[in-house]
């Protein structure tokens, strides 16, 4: 590669939405990168001069993949502005829906999104190279048929609970539409059942425990069945676990919060430290974005599309801040903010095998959770609070979806939205440089990476990228 | 035959509802009717430089392309450019690339309500000037001419839901690698008749609460919606009550309404989605093909022969009161 070239890089497919980013490369390496969300809907605006209750049916229809989390933020944020909240029962069917997109969403990631990268010729000499050709070629490896089949047996949990997936309107401030039997109960039962066995079949190749209990990096380098197996095998050889190194600091909402507190914690983690989160402390800033206006809280944000598109923005995205500083979202933070011992060290590494082994370790623990939660489930309690919603007033929904941290943030006067304002976990992870000019967190994590003689879409960019997972139909919204 | 599949300004819903089609898996389905993709966006593992050459290849004619879909609505704005929606590295317009793609095409399939009619992205003040690829709700012209004919001779195949059912997808898909559809087998809004025929009320599990007008008032009752919550399953197209969604599901059967989702403008009812506007207390929609006089003189008939078990049961979340059994004559 010649010193000092920009590339440009995009269609960047297996990521939700369109995606595009520019390196400038230096003896052979990305010495920037700049990433551009190419796509503006303009949700917030839609929202404005709408019923409240809109939202529910708006909202999950800004992403067809984390449409459930959409959903939840929406309810939560309505149940906030009315100040209820949802019936005991119904909030436990609405974490269950949360749960099977979160872990569908995850199953996805992995084989088809993330995978099918290892199976490009430029691996041919690998020793694992036939076994991942065989398990992961895009579209049609025996991995990504067996995972699609999983995952559409899985969603049958929402079909019943939510009528179809994504776009459920089901998930209400108040609970949920439908109140399970006892029947739908054992049904849902056995669909878990068969999704465990797929998991532990397939994907870890022994018990969940077992990988749920890996208490360090020493301990997971010896994991060698499963699909998770050959993934640990081949970072181990490309040396994933030194790619794509993020700055370490993490924020999590909290996932499947409830009356009786989040199941994974809410809180921050930079440099090794936790500490707690302050939603108050969030700026969108607006430097780089094609966004007019002043840098605010999202409570107080405004979305005015630069129709000019100025010369010193690149991204349709925001970029927000907490404490004038970026902040890492996903599975990884979720994880490592939670306190599993794993993921507290995968964190601290911060690499690209670090987001997907956190990933890995979230779906585990999360069917886990999945099986808990079923059982508490009581058809014989109400599962919906009916909720009056008040003329004038603000709330705010914060949740997690697959990807991490998904707030919103409601301003209602005279019974219409006055205001929505929405961050998405990859507007954090994808978003563009600030006023100060540091770049969003997988802008920093391509700095560094390497570029082959010659490389068009250089292979590490495209690892790097995926492992975070992101969601640009979500980012821009 | 092979497929593009675009995303154009959408949520990704319907290549993820897509992805639920089971029996056999999509992946599965589409190779053994002989379906591959050329490029999809979520399952090839072409990226970037390759497609750009791909993508090129198709408008020099030099590759030929059978069957284009695009998923999401088309953006115009800001100010007719298209720049809203830039395909990635390639410095132009997805609005561009679809008009200078689809007359390649031999069948040119439109997935989802935001690609037919402009959807959920157009809602609202549509900050993003968006359409869907030949209507622009209800009306003919869009991104693509109203005259538009694909190489076949067909219009853009409008397959609408929001989202779209997999099979309605896979089963289009397979039609045209057949063969198997013409223009007579497209309504008006030019959706397949095999699911277009049919209406959301069709095989509802309400139906016994419909036919006494036996309402449920609050969501979460086991009532029929139509009254009170805003449901317009009786007009709206699809078979979603008798193919079902994800295993057994359907929006009625998780008891929230049918608000329309296959049809051009659901976005925008003009009123709320779970709310029915009323005249004189008098639901303003009326079912598909029913004569007002004879709906109202048959409403306040049933409703007077409501039996009782159906008006309890309308009101509450679960059964209370199960269908009587007739004892045995014998006994």
């Amino acid at each position: 590669m010649t010193d000092n070239t920009t590339l440009l890089v995009g269609p960047f497919n297996r990521v939700e939405g369109d995606l595009e980013i520019r390196l400038d490369i230096a003896e052979g390496a990305v010495t920037a990168a700049y990433a551009n969300s190419p796509l503006f809907r303009g949700f917030e605006t839609i929202l404005q001069g709408k019923g409240p209750r809109d939202a529910l049916t708006i909202t999950p229809r800004i992403c067809g993949i984390c449409s459930v989390s959409q959903s939840i933020a929406a309810a939560r944020a309505l149940a906030d502005l009315a100040g209820v909240t949802p019936s005991v029962q119904g909030e436990k069917v609405a974490q269950l829906l949360h749960m099977v997109e979160n872990v569908s969403d995850h199953l996805m990631h992995f084989n088809l999104f993330f995978m099918p990268d290892f199976a490009r010729p430029v691996y041919e000499a690998r020793g694992w190279y036939d076994d991942v050709v065989s398990r992961f070629t895009a579209g049609a490896g025996s991995a990504i048929r067996r995972a699609t089949e999983a995952r559409a047996a899985l969603m049958h949990i929402t079909g019943l609970l939510g009528g179809k997936w994504p776009h459920t309107l089901a998930i209400q401030p108040g609970g949920v539409t439908r109140a399970p039997t006892t029947r739908d109960k054992v049904r849902m039962g056995a669909d878990l059942a068969a999704f465990r066995s797929y998991l532990e079949e397939v994907v870890f190749g022994g018990p969940l425990e077992a990988f749920v209990g890996l208490g360090s990096i020493a301990a997971l380098d010896n994991w060698e069945a499963g699909d998770a197996g050959l993934f640990l095998r081949v970072a181990q050889e490309i040396g994933l676990e030194n790619s794509g190194v993020g700055k370490r600091r993490y924020l999590s909402f909290g996932a499947y919060p409830s009356q009786s507190g989040e199941v994974f914690k809410q809180g921050i983690l930079a440099g090794g430290v936790a500490a707690d989160l302050a939603p108050q402390d969030i700026v969108e800033e607006l430097s780089h974005a094609w966004m007019l206006g002043p840098d605010m809280h999202p409570s107080m944000g405004q979305t005015m599309p630069d129709e000019d598109m100025r010369e010193d923005a690149y991204s349709w995205c925001k970029a927000p801040r907490l404490n004038g500083q970026t902040y890492e979202t996903g599975a990884l933070a979720r994880q490592a903010i939670d306190g599993h011992p794993l993921a507290v060290e995968l964190a601290q590494k911060g690499s690209v095998r670090a987001r997907v082994a956190g990933r890995l370790l979230e779906l585990a623990r999360t069917q886990i959770e999945m099986e808990r939660l079923l059982a508490e489930i009581d058809p014989r309690e109400p599962f919906m609070k009916h909720v009056k919603l008040p003329q004038n007033g603000t709330g705010v929904g914060l949740v997690e979806a697959a990807r991490g941290a998904l707030g919103h943030w409601i301003r209602v006067e005279g019974g219409q939205i006055a205001s929505y304002q929405i961050i998405a976990p990859t507007t954090w992870n994808f978003s563009p440089r600030d006023s100060r000019g540091v770049p969003g967190p997988v802008e920093a994590a391509l700095e560094g990476a390497p570029v082959g003689e010659g490389e068009e879409t250089p292979i590490s960019v495209q690892h790097i990228v995926r492992s975070f997972d992101p969601c640009m139909v979500c980012t821009v919204h | 035959m092979n497929i593009l599949w675009l995303q154009s300004a959408g949520c990704g819903g319907c290549t993820m509802s897509l992805l639920c089609a089971e029996s056999p898996n999509v992946f599965d389905l589409f190779k053994s009717a002989g379906l591959e993709f050329l490029w999809h966006p979520s399952i090839s593992e072409a990226t970037g430089a390759e497609v750009r050459r791909l993508l090129t290849a198709i408008e020099s004619g030099e590759q030929e392309l059978d069957i284009l879909c695009v998923e999401g609505s088309i953006a115009h704005g800001p100010r007719g450019t298209g720049r809203y929606q830039m395909l990635g590295g390639t410095g132009r317009s997805m609005l561009d690339w679809v008009q200078s793609l689809a007359p390649k095409a031999k069948h040119v399939v439109a997935v989802g309500t935001c690609a037919t009619y402009g959807g959920v992205t157009s809602a609202g003040a549509n900050p993003s000037d968006a359409t869907g690829l030949q209507y622009d709700g209800r009306h003919s012209g869009a991104a693509l001419g109203a005259g538009f004919r694909s190489q076949s001779g067909l219009p853009v195949i409008n397959i609408s839901g929001c989202p779209i059912h997999p099979d309605w997808v896979t089963e289009t898909l397979l039609l045209l690698a057949e063969d198997a559809l013409g223009p007579n087998d497209l309504d008006s809004y030019a959706r397949p008749r095999f699911f277009a025929d049919n209406l959301v009320h069709h095989a509802c599990t309400k139906n016994e609460f419909y036919e006494y007008k036996a309402s449920a008032e609050e969501l979460s009752q086991m009532g029929c919606m139509m009254e009170h919550l805003g449901c317009i399953g009786t007009q709206a197209v699809g078979d979603c009550n008798i193919r079902l969604w994800n295993g057994e599901g359907s929006c009625t059967r998780a008891g929230y309404p049918c608000i329309n989702c296959t049809a051009p403008e659901f976005e925008e009812p003009g009123h709320g989605f779970t709310e029915t506007p009323k005249f004189a207390g008098i639901p303003v929609g009326l079912p598909t093909d029913m004569p007002k006089a004879w709906f109202m003189a048959l409403a306040s008939l049933s409703k007077r022969a409501t039996p009782e078990r159906v008006a309890k049961n309308a009101v509450a979340d679960r059964t209370l009161v199960p269908p009587s059994v007739k004892a045995r004559k014998d006994d």
